[in-house]
């Protein structure tokens, strides 16, 4: 009886997608329409939102130029900074790592996430403030070295905070790999550097752009970094939001930030996906 | 305190101040502390036996926990921990860096604070949009109108009806590390030129529109209350000026005048003399052109959860013999005349604590008008953005 298995069939498909389904709908899908009325509204008299059709809010963005700026260009440099940092251990782990450690090495990668990234930047606070390393630094001659409250202790902590979520869709990726294509361009005398930037690397593309998509994105959203490591002066798009709800209270405002970012961040997405897609469709094309 | 926990004591009162001093220097970590002190012992046997301390007659009707909205470095701890051995009602304190932020987040709903510490010039918004309630006298025997300074603590009344009690008054003066800026600071208009000059990337201005804007303006011969637009543009290009040369814009400057990372800040009364009791190179000084004079108070949100824990915590802190501990602790001056009656001299004598009267004479009270006006939160808004 087709119809009855169709029936049954779709039956466990909601079964299985209500839950999430509804958990989006409340807290992602109207969340989102609410912030698309506001941004189109006005800041009313003592903050906050009141109706209201208008584009004022969007026509204000550029005020906020330095802060897209500094995001757009301090997320995908932190972003591929991490990268660099990620792939030689994320190489190790999936290629060089003696298998009977390996599960421990890989626990290893997820420890800091057991301590809230709070914390932990709290701690970073302490290191580049003038008692930690510029004052070892001082030592050996270099005097009134700055780091907090720059620039570069942000992408520092931000290398920090997101290696872990680099490291492992490169593991992965990296894990799958037929060691036989290995092997074989050993045997038709590839070089081992060769074998990597030929073989190896072009493989785990896929897993280094969704490592690179991931913490690009959540860093596109970034604010406890620089807040914590940038004294209120490196300012991210998300340090502009948490401003504008909580300090000036102008929530039409802040949804016009927030609208904008989130398209930002959709058509980053879709183009990492596309270039994704491309190179695992030449691999394919490839390898048959 | 019994004789009991005096003869076995792991440490003496002297003892444990001078390492609290030590873990608040940041010269000693909070392990050694835990540690030296007993305190973490004595935390993980506690934690194991709840109710061990709390009295079965309060716990009934005051639950088990409140929460508490209030500024940096503000209150002694020992005071909610000795609320809480009173009461068995744990204290949760969240700290806040601008009134704006107190107001956003009543605004927005569901903070969960069954007492905050708004400051003067807030209090005639929370009232006319119905965020907090009017207090019942009744549960708070402890406060006594006839005892405090009216000056202080009128704005806590609105239309003879008292919404908010007063913790303390104090001014928004300029602290800095004598030892590392020679240049004489003595007014806000030398504070910015210093902050660009000798004191390049180690000056710091609050994360607070009020008196990061107000001091501005009055580096700039206006008033700290001003909403013109031209003034404030004058502001805010001064401030633009200034940011590139700033260390932060932070509300919360204690952990870094104390590092030394930074070496001038815009500081209440109560940081200026808890920074110039551990560092006496940190001086504390009013501006001659003007600045704030404030007083804070106590108030219960009209969302407040545990409003009986909330009005037994504020009616604790209104006890002369607890506020006197509160006051020797963080370094604000008092409002009322019993507990003033109470301070060791060495505090009513501090002139970093209780100014010559002369020196309070340029400052001004926060205008309600600065809380809510556009002109202001933008501007702040985008001098953190620029």
């Amino acid at each position: 009886m087709p119809v009855a298995t169709n029936t049954k069939r779709n039956l466990v498909t909601a079964a299985l997608v209500a839950p999430a389904a509804a958990w989006l709908m409340i807290f992602l899908v109207l969340p989102f329409i609410a912030m698309l009325v506001f941004a189109f509204g006005e800041r009313a008299p003592e903050g906050g939102y009141q109706a209201a059709f208008t584009f004022a809010q969007f026509a204000r963005l550029p005020t906020r130029a330095a802060a897209f700026w500094n995001t757009m260009v301090l997320a995908p440099v932190g972003a591929l900074l991490c990268l660099l940092v990620a792939y030689p251990v994320a190489y190790y782990l999936a290629v060089k790592a003696d298998p009977r450690y390996r599960l421990i090495l890989v626990s290893l990668v997820v420890v800091p996430f057991w301590t809230s990234l709070l914390v932990r930047t709290y701690a970073w606070m302490y290191i580049l403030g003038s008692r930690g390393i510029p004052n070892l630094l001082s030592m050996i001659g270099l005097e009134d070295v700055r780091l907090l409250n720059t620039p570069c202790a942000v992408l520092l902590g931000i290398v920090y905070g997101y290696l872990p979520l680099m490291i492992m869709p490169i593991y992965v990726s990296l894990e799958k790999l037929d060691r036989r294509l290995l092997e074989a361009s050993a045997d038709l005398g590839a070089k081992p550097v060769s074998t990597f930037f030929g073989v190896t690397l072009p493989l785990s593309l896929p897993g280094v752009m969704t490592g690179v998509a991931l913490v690009t994105i959540l860093l596109l959203g970034e604010y406890l970094i620089p807040q914590l490591l940038g004294g209120g002066k490196v300012f991210f798009i998300g340090n502009a939001l948490v401003d504008l709800f909580l300090q000036s209270r102008n929530w039409p405002f802040g949804s016009a930030i927030a609208v904008t970012l989130v398209a930002v961040v959709v058509v980053i997405l879709m183009v990492a996906m596309r270039i994704a897609f491309r190179v695992a469709g030449t691999r394919q094309v490839d390898l048959v | 305190m019994t004789k009991w926990y005096r003869e076995n004591a792991p440490i003496t009162a002297e003892q444990l101040a001078d390492e609290l001093m030590r873990l608040k220097r940041g010269s000693v970590t909070r392990r050694h502390f835990l540690g030296v002190t007993g305190l973490g012992l004595a935390t993980a046997v506690l934690a194991r036996q709840p109710g061990l301390f709390s009295s079965t007659a309060f716990a009934q009707d005051l639950g088990s926990q409140m929460s508490i909205a209030t500024w940096p470095n503000y209150h002694d701890p020992a005071t909610f921990e000795a609320f809480q051995a009173a009461t068995g009602v744990a204290v949760e304190v969240n700290v806040f860096g601008s009134n704006e932020e107190m107001l956003a987040k009543l605004q927005a709903g569901g903070t969960g604070w069954d007492l905050f510490v708004p400051t003067n010039y807030t209090i005639s918004t929370y009232v006319e949009l119905g965020l907090i309630d009017e207090l019942d006298l009744s549960k708070l025997p402890n406060y006594d109108a006839a005892t405090e300074t009216a000056r202080f603590t009128n704005e806590g009344v609105v239309d003879g009806k008292t919404y908010a009690v007063p913790k303390n008054w104090g001014t928004t003066g300029i602290a800095l590390n004598s030892t590392k800026i020679k240049t004489p600071v003595t007014s806000w208009k030398d504070f910015f030129e210093v902050a660009m000059t000798e004191a390049d990337g180690r000056a710091m201005v609050h994360d607070y529109q009020l008196t990061t804007i107000g001091n501005a303006l009055v580096s700039l011969g206006y008033s700290f209350n001003s909403t013109k637009p031209d003034e404030l543009a004058k502001a805010e290009e001064l401030l633009i000026k200034v940011k590139p040369h700033l260390y932060a814009i932070n509300s919360d400057y204690q952990p870094s005048m104390r590092a030394t990372d930074a070496w001038m800040t815009m500081c209440w009364t109560n940081d200026g003399a808890q920074l110039n009791r551990d560092m006496p190179e940190i001086q504390f000084v009013l501006g001659k052109d003007g600045g704030e004079i404030w007083s804070d108070f106590y108030a219960i949100p009209k969302s407040a959860a545990n409003k009986a824990a909330g009005y037994a915590l504020l009616n604790y802190l209104m006890a002369p013999e607890n506020a006197v501990k509160e006051h020797i602790a963080n370094g604000a001056p008092t409002t009322d005349s019993r507990v003033l009656k109470l301070l060791p001299a060495e505090i009513t004598g501090n002139k970093i604590v209780y100014p010559d009267e002369a020196s309070l004479t340029p400052l001004e009270f926060g205008a309600a008008v600065t809380l809510t006006d556009p002109g202001r939160a933008e501007l702040m808004a985008r001098f953190k953005s620029a």
